[in-house]
């Protein structure tokens, strides 16, 4: 059946039919095209479609195995829910950058080439930033430039790597990759930076808290997860992955903890997830590949659902500012619990769908007989608690009353927040559902009584931590500021100084081609011409900026092709 | 004015709700830390066997974490409009 369609293609091509609808119609469109593409998918077995020559090379539209498929459901079920979620938008802009971009998510996932997974990959770039510059807010449009900049350097550094592989290998083939020379770095680096590995990490807790509360919903999902599928596919095994992994589940819990705006906290626990998958692919082992795998399976369900229900705040009191919120249960009793459903399944409770998956990775560690690292995962697994199981809820719904008196959110976020929800409990209580669909054979019991028991007492007792933490008075209060990340060394304080340095070398550049092209030639041609040329020189403005970029990507191309 | 206040110091306003909820907590704990001495623990490295070893390291891993975060404060923290 996928013969007929490739899957991308129904939600990009359906997406430009978004605009010409309106109401209901539109309503039951957006919801459909989801629904359409996951019949498609439970109905095409494994195998390989939309295969064609372009220039001598195999380029595949349509791979489907078992790991493929896997991130395909989940995939088309999370747009599915984060499209119930923004239903009430009328902000067409919206409705087609997250259709575009969930498309383009799915697209990687079925592409079976370099090349499609480039194209695909850059478009995801843009369209994600449509949905933080959705927003129309000054923080959120310099964010976005940000945000798209930082991919724009992802992505070149990929497209690098890719010439430099295709022309060592002489095929584009979307598969096992393993770090092996320049290639393989620059691939590295490019698929890193999607994956927010530490210390590509930074663009996370940037952009997401700025975005829209409805892209919020795709882009907490989409970027992060195919990095994680791509990394599952090209690198698994790679030992430096394993240890990056390990340290990104731990960095960031120290950040959440300091964070006030919710939705970077919630940033910082995504970045401490994916620090679980990133580990279990890096340590490559059946049951580690299987923990990442389904990690993300869970994950994606129970962190999108904790956006979901951050956002509804948001949505509903235009706050997100652990200093501004509190007491929230009183008016949005149905919103808090399911935000406990959430806060308990990324925690790890035993009967939520976090227990199942995270104590895979944290196991595969200990089989492979790494002490500090299975020592750092278990500290994680008490932070995450920490930050997004008792925080979030803690500081939005319980705490001191703020006096914000507000109402539930609209029908359709709860009822998508509600299906999460039942998600992540029902794959908590029935783990064989997924474990049946991994890309390895499953041979891991997490129902164990020693498991249940020392898992409670890990949580239990982080709690009891957090409690005497508070009560005693020495949690770190909530205040309005904000903290430095990698990103302050990385690009901020350099662009801060050198930008002047930039413009005074590209500008004198700029400058004097100007002298010399607008004025002393037009001069002289307007000596030998009878009439004049008008001065060009004002379109010659300062453009330092723009000629580095422009200057940095031929030198880079002249390197790569200088290199073959 | 003051009847509606009244009405909504609800649940977790009240200390009473406040007390049973920790004191629910501390029966749990007392529980695990029970249950945990008489069932058989399986694990790969030695201390994962050890009794209460969980316990410990899930108290411990969040007071650490906590006052190494205001360690990190310290360093970190600007004020809201640095980068403006």
């Amino acid at each position: 059946m996928i013969k007929a369609v490739p899957i991308a293609a129904i939600f990009i091509i359906g997406a430009l039919f978004v605009p010409l609808l309106k109401g209901k119609i539109r309503s039951s469109y957006i919801l459909f095209l989801p629904v359409l593409a996951f019949i498609i998918l439970l109905n095409t077995p494994e195998g390989t479609y939309w295969a064609f020559n372009f220039l001598d090379y195999n380029l595949i539209l349509g791979r489907i195995d078992k790991l493929s498929k896997l991130f395909g459901y989940i995939f088309i079920i999370w747009a599915f829910l984060a499209v119930l979620y923004s239903l009430h938008l009328k902000d067409n802009v919206q409705h087609l950058a997250a259709l575009i971009y969930s498309g383009c998510a799915l697209g990687i996932v079925f592409s079976g080439d370099l090349f499609s997974l480039y194209i695909f990959w850059e478009v995801l770039a843009i369209s994600s930033t449509m949905l933080i510059w959705a927003r129309r807010k000054r923080a959120s449009i310099h964010a976005g430039f940000r945000y798209l900049l930082v991919h724009a350097v992802g992505g070149l550094s990929l497209l690098a790597g890719i010439v430099l592989y295709v022309a060592e290998t002489g095929t584009p083939e979307f598969g096992f990759i393993g770090l092996n020379g320049t290639a393989s770095y620059l691939i590295l680096f490019g698929f890193c930076l999607n994956t927010a590995v530490i210390p590509l990490h930074f663009w996370v807790p940037d952009a997401y808290p700025e975005s829209t509360v409805e892209g919020a919903i795709f882009l907490s999902v989409f970027t992060t997860k195919t990095g994680v599928y791509i990394l599952a596919r090209t690198f698994p095994g790679t030992e430096l992955l394993a240890w990056l992994g390990a340290i990104m589940t731990a960095f960031p819990i120290f950040y959440a903890v300091i964070s006030n705006d919710i939705r970077r906290v919630l940033a910082y626990s995504l970045l401490n997830q994916v620090g679980f998958m990133v580990c279990g692919i890096g340590l490559g082992t059946a049951l580690a590949i299987n923990g990442a795998v389904s990690h993300a399976f869970c994950n994606i369900l129970f962190e999108g659902l904790l956006f979901m229900a951050t956002g509804a705040v948001l949505y509903m009191t235009g706050k997100s500012n652990c200093t501004d919120l509190g007491g929230l249960y009183k008016t949005m009793p149905i919103t808090c619990i399911l935000c406990l459903v959430g806060a308990a399944s990324i925690g790890g409770f035993p009967l939520f769908s976090g227990f199942i998956s995270e104590s895979m990775t944290i196991s595969a560690s200990a089989k492979e007989n790494l002490p500090i690292m299975w020592f750092i995962l278990q500290f994680s697994a008490v932070g995450v608690l920490h930050h997004a199981s008792i925080k979030i809820p803690f500081f939005t719904f319980f705490s001191e009353d703020s006096g914000i008196r507000t109402k539930e959110p609209p029908f359709n976020m709860l009822l998508a927040m509600s299906i999460a929800a039942f998600l992540s409990i029902f794959i908590g209580i029935y783990p064989d559902v997924l474990y049946k669909i991994l890309p390895e054979p499953v041979d891991y019991v997490p129902y164990t009584l020693d498991h249940v028991i020392g898992k409670l007492q890990l949580l239990l007792f982080g709690v009891l931590a957090f409690c005497l933490l508070i009560f005693s008075g020495y949690y770190p209060p909530e205040k309005r500021t904000l903290n430095l990340d990698t990103d302050w060394f990385l690009y901020r304080k350099p662009v801060q100084y050198g930008l002047p340095v930039v413009h005074f070398i590209f500008g004198g550049i700029a400058t004097v081609m100007g002298k010399i092209f607008a004025e002393f030639f037009p001069r002289v041609l307007g000596n030998i011409v009878a009439e004049p040329l008008p001065k060009t020189k004002a379109m010659l403005s300062p453009m330092g900026v723009s000629v580095l970029i422009a200057m940095a990507f031929l030198s880079l191309l002249f390197i790569v092709f200088a290199l073959l | 004015m003051e009847k509606q206040r009244k009405k909504e110091l609800t649940l977790f306003d009240k200390p009473r709700n406040r007390k049973i909820v920790i004191l629910s907590l501390y029966i749990a704990l007392l529980i695990l830390l029970a249950v945990d001495l008489v069932i058989h623990r399986h694990g790969d490295f030695p201390w994962e066997t050890a009794p209460e070893f969980f316990a410990v390291y899930g108290f411990v891993a969040c007071v650490v974490l906590v006052f190494a975060a205001k360690v990190l404060r310290f360093v970190v923290e600007r004020k809201e409009d640095y980068y403006d």
